[in-house]
């Protein structure tokens, strides 16, 4: 209730620094700020305390879980707009209200993992969604930006439309727009019921890039400035997976033996387009949109039944993938070019930035000592622990051994073949920055506990 | 005790970074390593108490090292050949060399790691830490073709241990308690057909990694192209961890599969055995002589154990130890003679014994070691190892037996291009054999000999390991 409301005020509240406070710099520290207000208005939810008490009549359900998922989800935002700060500042006229915005869908994202009803559902999901139409576009000069912005909106009403469907088939089914709802009697209701599940599940699966609802990622991640599709990649589609999960957790039985046919197929597609596609990109932000599908492949795992291996696993790797995303982005904005070849012989340039790089990429493919390591982990045992055949784990596994094939290709270009890279200004803070994430991706590697306890006490 | 043997090498490989000096680095890697081959000794005599830790409690997976027999020899082993090969490339100019010791310790905390973990989970991530360093290593100081043949080495390896992944994970949502640690999974109740599909997936990332026929392809290129230190690395130690997890894996945790498996994997390695060695007298170039040649041996070591005969097995943990040995003395030799010749062709060798009469002799004495004649310490084991064939299948001691005499041919043959003949123009380079090199070859002849007139103190070491497997 707490993480609702205040990110609501603050991004009220930020919309209008904009006139009294002048100088990005001061509204980037206003920002961060705000961020630690929200966590820690956030976190005294644990303590019962309330900014107002509220009975949500059964609209809202607070839990432990839920909330820890927030402190996540507001936690890389700091780290995000800690790092990006002066990068968002340098797009549009107004850095102030990118600001608001992502308050804004950080309560999108609140109300996604809080939800009890399928109308609230429907309403984060909107809230997540327009501000990110807002900001892939935000690059008002730029062709490009303006057409991903354009064809996400497009696509993403078009989902939503679907989303409103399945809710409305459920409704009709069952007369309730709650999660958990009896099982109804008659056939032809549970046909209903399934037949909204498919539908929200297919726009679900829209807003998380899973394919073969995945279309509109590669070109809105190349379009939108580089900034704000690291947001869009990181902290927007861990949101949506946060949804995801409330949704099917409750729901995966009503559709039964056919859900475990549909996920894996989802899976396997979503793996496979991926990453194979992504072996074939020169662009090194197009081939880290595809593997934003890739990885949306391993956390899909956690949906195949409920487990504490899929509740932790899904928010461990959330964070994890999001931090090296972030990171990589981080990276890439600085590079002046976008290509694999413009890596070329940056480790002899800045071995520092060359270093966290390895750390990120490591991350990403999984690598022991690196916190994604221990994210893939931990969805191999949630499937296998629901008694998924082992065929799916192999099949993840190869492709996971075909993402390393294009991670390691930026590994080869930064240390072993020489050249020049093009490198935008760096502050001599930047790489410092980064490396506390490669540092946090180390740590949880070795001890992923380190996240994952304060779920319980 | 067990856990300043990893430690070491590790904290050293960090501070490394930051000593620029090439010769300072490599004192102190020298050191450091001679300190891990000092606690080494002092286990493998006195033996060591467990070192136990809680490390992922949500998972329960430990931080448990054990020192049995077999952990023990692969652990004098690594820790005798790292300071050799210090010793023997320490004077081999590099860029950036603080890097590369550093990253060589790495590799040497990994392997030592894997020999000693108990806990599979720990066991894996040393596997792993024991490869990426040998990543960096061959893919920045390799020889020309490095990059494109170091990946290929890398993703093939790597596809292996997520295999092995998928199994341990596989045997842990199986195993009664839920814990990693491997004499746990030996309890672990599994039907035949889960013990074949586990199986299957533990052989891939072991056979890729030994390497057995036919995923061999990637070694002879990997071998040619890395810098001489970590082929060292390579032959010596590394391919002994896949030889080790059919030891501690394969054979006590999935004995039914692994008992229908052993007739395929027999006839696999000891095709491999012959295919390596014809490979190898026809090869010109005397790295990839001896990359075959320890394709051949290590295929024969496999075919021993599968076959699983008590004499047959023991004969491979003493030739674990002394395989090792002997190849170091080959690629030292090598290395000394690429160094100065410039040029790894036996065509454009000879005269080696008139020119450098000791290096000759070190050559000749390896050379022998390699074709397992007597006295020195390969025949011990592989004596056995023919022996426990025989036990097994007498057609297949017999095929497998071709190839020591092909061994003889392709050895001798490389002997008396190198050694014998006239002074060639290259041989003419060889001016001086440098101190380190010359010592470590020295040390390493005298553990050839030394263990091949008198094995039994590697008999004693490895004694609890045999009785574990085979009393039941």
């Amino acid at each position: 209730m707490n993480a609702i409301i205040v990110s609501a005020l603050l991004g009220v509240i930020m919309m209008f620094t904009s006139w009294g406070i002048k100088g990005e710099k001061s509204q980037k520290y206003i920002a961060l700020m705000g961020l630690a207000i929200l966590i820690l208005a956030n976190l005294s939810q644990l303590n019962g305390w309330y900014v107002i008490e509220y009975d949500t009549k059964g609209m809202l359900a607070f839990s432990r879980y839920g909330i820890y998922a927030n402190t996540i989800l507001f936690t890389l935002t700091f780290l995000y707009v800690w790092i990006n700060g002066d990068e968002i500042s340098k797009i549009g006229n107004h850095a102030a209200d990118f600001y608001a915005l992502f308050f804004f869908i950080l309560c999108g994202a609140s109300v996604l993992t809080s939800f009890d009803n399928l109308l609230m559902l429907f309403i984060g999901i909107e809230m997540l969604s327009i501000p990110l139409y807002i900001l892939t576009s935000s690059d008002k000069t730029s062709l490009t930006s303006n057409e991903a912005g354009l064809k996400y909106f497009l696509m993403g009403a078009f989902s939503t439309g679907i989303l409103l469907l399945g809710i409305t088939f459920i409704y009709g089914a069952t007369g309730s727009f709650h999660l958990t709802v009896p099982e109804t009697g008659f056939k032809y209701e549970m046909f209903m019921r399934s037949g909204g599940l498919i539908l929200i599940f297919v726009a679900m699966n829209f807003k998380v890039s899973a394919a073969p609802f995945h279309f509109w990622t590669p070109d809105v991640y190349d379009g939108a400035p580089t900034v704000f599709t690291s947001f869009m990649a990181t902290i927007a589609k861990a949101a949506g997976f946060f949804a995801f999960m409330s949704v099917f957790q409750v729901q995966y039985q009503a559709l039964g033996y056919s859900w475990t046919l549909l996920l894996p197929f989802v899976i396997i597609s979503t793996l496979l387009i991926g990453n194979v596609t992504a072996v074939f990109q020169r662009s090194v932000k197009r081939m880290l949109a595809y593997s934003s599908i890739a990885q949306a492949g391993f956390m899909l795992f956690a949906l195949y039944k409920p487990s504490t291996f899929a509740n932790e696993g899904i928010l461990l790797y959330a964070f994890v993938y999001s931090v090296a995303s972030i990171g990589m982005f981080g990276v890439l904005i600085k590079m002046k070019e976008n290509s694999i070849e413009g890596f070329n012989g940056l480790a002899k340039a800045h071995p520092l930035l060359a270093f966290v790089t390895t750390i990120f990429l490591f991350s990403l493919a999984g690598i022991p000592l690196t916190g994604g390591f221990f994210a893939k982990y931990y969805m191999i045992n949630a499937i296998l622990v629901a008694g998924a055949g082992l065929w799916l784990v192999i099949v993840a596994l190869v492709f996971a051994a075909i993402s390393v094939y294009y991670y390691f290709k930026i590994i080869q270009a930064m240390y072993f073949v020489p050249g020049e890279p093009a490198l935008g200004e760096i502050q001599n803070t930047y790489p410092y920055k980064l490396l506390v994430l490669a540092v946090l991706l180390l740590i949880l590697g070795v001890f992923p506990n380190l996240l994952l306890n304060y779920l319980y006490f | 005790m067990l856990l300043s043997i990893i430690l070491i090498p590790f904290i050293t490989a960090l501070l490394l970074l930051f000593i620029k000096d090439a010769k300072k680095s490599n004192t102190i890697a020298l050191v450091s390593s001679a300190a891990s081959l000092a606690i080494s000794i002092w286990v493998a005599m006195k033996g060591a108490p467990d070192f136990n830790q809680a490390w992922i409690a949500a998972l329960n997976s430990r931080v448990f090292l054990h020192a049995d027999g077999l952990a023990k020899i692969l652990v004098l082993l690594t820790t005798i050949s790292f300071p050799a090969i210090l010793l023997a490339t320490g004077s081999n100019t590099l860029a950036q060399k603080n890097i590369f010791i550093s990253l060589l310790l790495l590799t040497q905390a990994g392997l030592l790691g894997v020999f000693l973990a108990g806990d599979a989970l720990l066991f894996y991530f040393f596997w792993e830490l024991a490869l990426i360093p040998v990543y960096f290593l061959c893919s920045i100081w390799g020889g020309e073709k490095r990059i494109a043949i170091t990946f290929k080495f890398f993703i093939y390896t790597f596809l292996g241990s997520l295999m092995m992944l998928a199994g341990i994970i596989f045997l842990y949502t199986h195993s009664t308690e839920p814990n990693f640690l491997i004499q746990n999974f030996a309890h672990a109740t599994l039907t035949p057909a889960q013990q074949t599909t586990a199986f299957v997936l533990f052989f891939i990332a072991f056979a890729i990694k030994m390497p057995i026929f036919p995923l061999h392809t990637w070694q002879p290129d990997a071998y040619e192209q890395s810098p001489t230190a970590v082929t060292m690395v390579m032959s010596a130690v590394m391919v002994k961890m896949g030889l080790y997890g059919v030891i501690r894996w394969l054979l006590p945790l999935f004995p039914v599969a692994a008992k229908s498996a052993a007739v395929i994997v027999v006839d696999l390695s000891v095709i491999g055995v012959l295919y390596a060695s014809f490979i190898a007298i026809k090869q010109d170039d005397i790295k990839r002589l001896i990359a075959y040649s320890s394709i051949a041996h290590i295929g024969l070591m496999n075919a021993a154990l599968f076959a699983h005969q008590v004499i047959g097995v023991q004969g491979v943990l003493i030739q674990l130890f002394s395989h090792g040995i002997n190849v170091l003395g080959l690629w030292m030799v090598a290395d000394i003679i690429e160094q100065q010749t410039g040029t790894r062709s036996m065509m454009a060798m000879g005269g080696l014994a008139k020119k450098q009469p000791t290096l000759a002799i070190l050559l000749v004495a390896f050379a022998f070691a390699n074709i397992a004649l007597p006295l020195t310490n390969a025949f011990v084991g592989e004596f056995l190892i023919f022996n426990g064939l025989f036990q097994f299948n007498p057609w297949v001691a017999a095929f497998a037996g071709v190839s020591v005499i092909l061994s003889a041919i392709y050895t001798l043959n490389m002997v008396q291009k190198v050694a014998y003949g006239e002074v060639s123009e290259a041989t003419q380079k060889i001016n001086f054999i440098n101190k380190g090199a010359q010592w470590a070859l020295i040390i390493l002849l005298v553990i050839v000999f030394a263990s091949g007139v008198y094995p039994q103190p590697l008999f004693d070491l490895t004694a609890d390991t045999l009785q574990q497997m085979f009393v039941k």
